[in-house]
């Protein structure tokens, strides 16, 4: 495999009435081509918005902090993508080399344009095909995304659609460009499960098809077992753990990551009792000092995890925890 | 819990008229709940699954008699009074209201931002006269809202000040300050966090057995469903497809829809991938429904049978039902389970 995404300490503030808030705090990961990571956390965790920093997608009262470093390996060479401002240039992050799927597919598409149009206009805009060249793709992808009667689809606006077959739409679009990154935020959240589990099958499909890098955030870690290679769990704008899929869910080291997977309901044990994370997670504004975690974990360690941000250690090979408590075990 | 019915519908659909349309033939209608036969038995923390647009919420609101009974019966039963909610006199629903209550999905939504939360919980004594004073009020307040973990110093705030999982509990305490013996929620943790659904999950239940309510719970969380009932029913379409008590639900769905939705929830081992048995296609639309089984545009199993006739429920065990014409069949074919 060879690396396609490098983010290095991205911090991210926004001005807003009630003070600067930090919405992610030095956040650091790489995505090799035709890797998935699930980037997982509860909401207000950061997850979308340190998706959305890839694209520069974020709104006007955001400030990239100095040491952000973010860097897209492309075969024409390296995108540095911090350094982008007109419009122009930022075309390869924003539908040319990266694609995004959002959760609502129909808040997504224009209500007064058709699918096909919508499709079209951004081949148009990111390619050198013509406009019937590009209509034929469009229909194409539709088919391979599995709608059926793809040509008549092709006309027909949002509305006109289901959930699911919107959501495929959605994915038949971001992956009409080739994209080398798609970013899909929550795409499975707002369907059903039989349906949740067609959309999963169409991208793992998808995925083996045109090697693309995905990183699919969720805030559900049954989704994330069954289609990432690796997860990274945020934790208020911090990376608490990274790890391959299999090391993260059977072996969670973090409290946090550990509390989530306890506070899930299994269906293998209908009698294992829910336990709850205690507390909630705290507003941007009153972040704790030291370990973010620490008003509610139950194994924080006075004085330390109160004062001192912990640094990631290794537990395994590729498998890494910020936590004082696991550092302290491991000496 | 007893094999008492507090509530019980027969027969019970319930139909919307769709606008437009039908200028020469008959108008068109949505037939949101047709035909059901449910028992809640008391003190049961009952479940009802589906996916959306199978009429769960609109059998929850029938039942509530928040939505219209179009025919067939809904009948209330406790130790005090009897009602048929498809008839019920004006003076006979302010009662009910009293003891029947709905627990919302959206805890942002649900809840005035102008109202302290002491008023929010206050206002259905308040707005059915349950209390003389306002020291009754304050009293029956504090004790709901102990029960749901709200401090003093909460009851005085406004309800931006909460969060998801603490403004879910006011929405609770709200529902259950008027002491009522059946409460329907309706989705009541969808809207939460995972580490927060838990807490509320355990407050539902802890609450239950305490006061002895009778819950319908609806949700399309089958693990949520899993955890937390002890009956379970699946609508599909309007229809109820299967009945069961949770274990034997669990452990032997009949239904292929219920088979298919158990196996479509992703499951949390990394090594288990792709085992799902996959449903193809979507839901159709309750307006124009396919004849026959519901499910037959579906389902791995159907045949000609199932194009053409409808199944009802019937009786494939303890307090197990199901609604297939082939679930004997499937049952002998099915290899022995390890």
């Amino acid at each position: 495999m060879s690396r396609l995404l490098d983010v290095e300490h991205l911090t991210l503030q926004f001005d807003t009435d009630e003070g600067r808030i930090t919405a992610v705090d030095d956040v650091s990961f790489t995505l090799e081509a035709g890797e998935v990571m699930g980037l997982v956390g509860e909401s207000g965790s950061g997850k979308s918005v340190t998706a959305k920093a890839l694209m520069k997608l974020n709104p006007g009262n955001a400030h990239y902090g100095e040491a952000t470093d973010i860097k897209l390996h492309l075969e024409g060479g390296i995108v540095d993508i911090m350094p982008l401002q007109t419009s122009k240039e930022m075309e390869i992050v924003r539908g040319g080399a990266i694609s995004m799927i959002f959760q609502e597919p129909m808040a997504s598409f224009a209500p007064a344009i058709s699918i096909g149009d919508q499709m079209v206009e951004q081949l148009l805009i990111h390619t050198d095909m013509n406009k019937k060249q590009a209509a034929e793709l469009s229909i194409e992808m539709l088919d391979h995304v599995g709608i059926s009667d793809a040509a008549t689809r092709f006309k027909q606006f949002a509305f006109e659609l289901s959930g699911g077959m919107r959501q495929r739409a959605m994915i038949a679009m971001a992956l009409s460009t080739k994209p080398k990154l798609l970013i899909a935020d929550e795409p499975t959240t707002a369907l059903d499960v039989t349906i949740q589990a067609q959309v999963i099958d169409l991208m793992k499909d998808l995925v083996a098809e045109f090697g693309m890098g995905i990183i699919f955030i969720t805030h559900d870690l049954g989704v994330v077992a069954q289609t990432c290679d690796k997860i990274a769990v945020m934790y208020l704008g911090r990376l608490i753990e990274q790890g391959t899929v299999r090391q993260v869910i059977n072996n969670p080291q973090h409290p946090y990551t550990k509390g989530l997977l306890d506070a899930l309901p299994r269906l293998d044990d209908l009698d294992a009792p829910l336990i709850p994370v205690p507390g909630d997670i705290p507003s941007p504004l009153e972040r704790p000092r030291g370990c973010v975690f620490n008003n509610r974990c139950a194994v924080a360690i006075e004085g330390k995890c109160f004062s001192e941000i912990p640094e990631f250690v290794a537990v395994e090979p590729g498998h890494t925890v910020a936590c004082h408590y696991v550092a302290e075990g491991l000496k | 819990m007893s094999d008492k019915p507090l509530i019980s519908a027969k027969g019970l659909s319930v139909h919307y008229p769709l606008r437009g349309g039908g200028l020469f033939g008959p108008k068109p209608v949505v037939r949101a709940v047709e035909n059901v036969n449910i028992h809640i038995p008391a003190g049961s923390f009952f479940g009802l699954v589906g996916e959306s647009g199978s009429g769960k919420t609109t059998l929850g609101r029938a039942m509530l008699r928040a939505a219209p009974i179009t025919t067939g019966s809904v009948e209330y039963h406790d130790d005090e009074v009897t009602y048929d909610l498809a008839n019920i006199d004006a003076k006979a629903l302010k009662d009910y209201r009293k003891r029947a209550q709905l627990i919302f999905q959206d805890p942002y939504a649900a809840l005035s931002p102008r109202m302290t939360v002491r008023d929010i919980i206050a206002e259905p004594l308040q707005v059915m006269g349950l209390t003389k004073s306002k020291g009754e009020t304050d009293e029956r307040v504090r004790e709901i809202a102990a029960k749901c973990r709200l401090n003093l110093e909460h009851l005085r705030r406004f309800p931006h000040a909460f969060s998801g999982g603490q403004r879910q509990r006011i929405s609770i305490a709200r529902a259950l300050v008027s002491r009522p013996r059946f409460v329907v929620a309706d989705e009541s943790v969808a809207a939460l966090d995972v580490s927060i659904q838990a807490d509320v999950l355990n407050l539902l239940k802890e609450i239950q057995q305490e006061m002895g309510q009778t819950f319908l719970f609806i949700s399309h969380d089958l693990s949520v469903v899993a955890h937390i009932c002890d009956h379970v029913a699946v609508m599909y379409l309007g229809r109820l497809v299967e009945t069961a008590p949770t274990r034997e639900l669990f452990d032997n769905p009949k239904h292929p829809y219920t088979k298919a939705l158990l196996s479509a929830i992703p499951s949390l081992d990394p090594d288990d991938r792709g085992k799902a048995q996959k449903l193809e296609g979507e839901i159709p639309s309750p307006t124009n429904p396919p004849p026959g089984c519901k499910f037959q545009t579906r389902c791995p199993e159907a045949q000609d049978r199932c194009r053409v006739e409808e199944p009802v429920l019937e009786t494939a065990g303890a307090a197990h039902e199901v609604a297939c014409h082939r679930w004997k069949e499937l049952l002998a074919l099915q290899p022995a389970l390890a």
